[in-house]
């Protein structure tokens, strides 16, 4: 199913919800909106399913204008952050209930292979208050997939789930989108999120579509400073400096070498796994303070005060740190971003092939 | 400040008889005096029981628990003297910051010299020296919040500091913030601290040591490191760390045997005695091998993710999926190829079938 957006746009009394914008999601796959919280993550979904009508602009399912049709009359299936299930209905009913609703044949055998992939086959007599929160979210993801609409679209559908549960119904998700031939649109706040998901990103902030193409490719050329902040955890960490035929003077007068930059005031931008502690060859230094040692298990996030500003290293593994530790920090300057005053990207490391 | 022991367990119900009736299993454990502890786990898993065993608001079902050698074990939380810091501002709306720090020592009838020092010393720590004539009122969440964090720590003569999820109504971008202050309050205070949580990154982050809890049962007691290099039960190995731990089945048949095939290489020999068991590498460790390479395992690619900051490989070895982590600089296989990922190396872990850690 193609799905397009020309011009759309939302506004509530004076206040722009969504800036006008244009995008043609690529047919059966996924597209991650990408987004803080008042983003336009929601409003931009509710607008695709037909919930809310657009202040301009049309949306056109293959090519025909369906601007002003409800949602009733749309083939479109949602699921949101809140766990919604009919509550009166034992589990296998609430997964029947989209097929019920159109009379289809197969049923039983349609709701026991979603509920065995969802792993909630044991539950299906139960009520859904007698499920956990993970469970019950399974059971709206089981009714969605039902339904076997064209447009599915998922608003942060994990989010109030624990890491652990959430990394085990994401991968099967994924799966399962994979498998699937249906258009998906699935909002969430969380970069590495995105880069599990892959697929399609559209990067939102403030209202608008700051950027739309593969998610490995969004994440390792942002187009500007606005769509690096949106999409990285830890942040980017953004150093203001200067460029001439020298290369990058930094706020420190540390010289990095760069063949080809105009003079101009520009912004760099490090991602926190680009700075390492062991040095390699053509690495630069970066002397400092250690101010936290955050620990994920996998990764251990060290913030670093440092003469250009504080730094946040990403390191795989445990590490150990004492608060106040001297610590140096390394970076290859290949791997640097640099951004135009404006916050439009001059410059990305290069990027690999996937 | 004080060293507490706790050898208890604890059922909800009477009588109780299988695994499944306890809140706690048995358990025994001391914290050290000054040390900074977190109870990690998933929702259900008894970490906040335990606490609440802590600071006496629940009593166990059966055994102690005393601080510096003295049973506390029927004493109520004001008897114990624990300073606890809940999930949400606990704080007067209607007094200044600086009378909301110096309430729970002017209750002690501590001398108002000694307040005034004592609050400028909180309020300078956490950051809120210029607010200390404000009304709380007035304040954003996180900045109450760090009010409920000061009250908890403005006494020096607590047994213990219990702080029960309390950075769960802090916006994220400043929840390093309060680690770090966290961090350098223990430091400086050197006051025993008890941190409940199921954020695996704030008890990581905030703890010398870190107990695992799952099920009623603290299966780990450790450091990150730890917890992380040689969790001493698979529970830990899945629950630290995303993603987790890989498992493989394995036996020992005139050697070492994982997912069905013969495994060359070093192999620990306590093994072999073992009869079945199961092969715990982390996916940070996995490498990727030539044919036949000693300690690898052929598996085929299912999937292969750019997560950004590193490459995720998704593989079978039999029955068994296996995850590789490979860093960004790795020419990574491609879906359908069979690679070879070795698993077999310092930081390869074995498990016995209840789930302990055995080599």
């Amino acid at each position: 199913m193609q799905l397009t957006l020309e011009n759309l746009g939302k506004q509530v009394g004076p206040t722009p919800y969504l800036y006008p914008m244009n995008l043609s999601l690529v047919p059966g796959a996924v597209t991650v909106l990408l987004g803080a919280t008042q983003a336009g993550k929601t409003t931009l979904m509710r607008l695709m399913a037909g919930l809310d009508k657009p202040s301009e602009g049309t949306v056109r399912v293959d090519g025909v204008d369906v601007t002003g049709v409800p949602v009733r009359q749309r083939n479109v299936a949602m699921v949101y952050q809140q766990f919604i299930n009919y509550p009166s209905m034992t589990v296998f009913d609430n997964i029947a209930s989209p097929l019920k609703l159109r009379g289809e044949d197969g049923i039983d055998a349609r709701v026991r292979s979603l509920a065995a992939r969802l792993h909630i086959e044991p539950f299906l007599q139960r009520l859904p208050a007698e499920l956990s929160g993970g469970q019950q979210q399974r059971v709206a993801l089981a009714r969605a997939l039902a339904k076997n609409a064209p447009l599915m679209l998922l608003d942060e559908p994990l989010v109030n789930l624990d890491y652990k549960l959430r990394e085990g119904l994401r991968e099967e998700l994924t799966h399962l989108f994979a498998a699937g031939d249906s258009t998906v649109v699935y909002a969430t706040t969380e970069p590495t999120e995105a880069l599990l998901l892959g697929g399609y990103t559209a990067v939102l902030d403030a209202g608008e579509l700051l950027q739309y193409g593969p998610t490995a490719e969004v994440f390792h050329r942002p187009q500007s400073i606005r769509v690096a902040r949106a999409f990285s955890d830890p942040p980017m960490n953004l150093v203001p400096a200067r460029t001439d035929d020298r290369g990058i003077t930094l706020p420190s007068g540390t010289v990095m070498p760069m063949a080809g930059l105009a003079a101009s005031d520009v912004t760099v931008g490090l991602r926190a796994s680009a700075l390492r502690v062991a040095e390699r060859p053509g690495d630069l230094a970066l002397r400092g303070k250690v101010e936290l040692a955050e620990i994920s298990g996998s990764d251990t996030f060290v913030h670093v005060e440092t003469a250009e500003g504080e730094l946040v290293a990403q390191l795989t593994g445990v590490h150990r740190f004492e608060l106040g530790e001297g610590v140096t920090l390394y970076v290859n300057p290949a791997q640097v971003y640099v951004f135009d005053p404006a916050g439009a990207l001059l410059r990305a490391p290069v990027a690999r092939s996937a | 400040m004080a060293r507490i022991d706790l050898d208890l367990a604890h059922a909800y119900r009477p009588n109780p008889q299988r695994d499944e009736d306890y809140a706690l299993l048995p358990l025994k454990m001391t914290f050290r005096d000054g040390g900074a502890y977190a109870l990690l786990g998933p929702s259900g898993c008894g970490k906040t029981t335990l606490l609440n065993i802590i600071s006496g608001l629940v009593t166990p079902s059966q055994g102690t628990v005393s601080f510096d050698g003295v049973d506390m074990t029927s004493k109520t939380p004001q008897q114990r003297n624990i300073a606890q810091v809940f999930q949400f501002p606990v704080i007067y709306d209607t007094m200044t910051v600086a009378e909301n720090l110096a309430f729970p020592l002017r209750n002690r009838g501590v001398a108002p010299d000694r307040i005034r020092q004592r609050v400028g010393q909180i309020a300078e720590m956490l950051e809120m020296s210029g607010q200390l004539d404000r009304r709380a009122s007035g304040l954003a969440a996180d900045a109450k919040q760090k009010i409920s964090l000061g009250r908890g720590l403005v006494r020096e003569d607590v047994s213990a500091v219990l702080f029960d999820e309390p950075l769960t109504v802090i916006d994220p971008h400043l929840k390093w913030q309060l680690r770090r202050k966290l961090k350098q309050i223990h430091h400086e205070l050197k006051l025993t601290l008890v941190y409940v949580t199921h954020d695996q990154v704030e008890a990581l982050t905030f703890a010398e040591e870190v107990v695992v809890m799952t099920r009623g049962r603290a299966v780990q007691v450790g450091s990150a490191d730890a917890l992380f290099e040689r969790p001493a039960h698979t529970f830990v190995g899945h629950f630290i760390g995303s993603p987790g731990m890989n498992f493989l089945p394995a036996r020992w048949a005139n050697g070492l045997e994982v997912a069905g095939r013969p495994l060359a290489g070093p192999a620990p020999s306590a093994l072999s005695s073992a009869g079945e068991f199961k092969l715990g590498v982390r996916p940070e460790y996995v490498t990727i091998t030539t044919p036949d390479a000693p300690g690898a395992l052929p598996a085929v690619v299912s999937m292969v993710q750019d997560v950004g900051t590193y490459w995720l490989v998704t593989a079978k070895a039999g029955e068994a999926v296996l995850r590789a982590r490979l860093g960004p600089d790795a020419e990574p296989p491609k879906v359908g190829d069979t690679a070879w990922l070795g698993v077999l190396g310092t930081h390869t872990c074995f498990y016995n079938r209840n789930e302990e850690l055995i080599a």
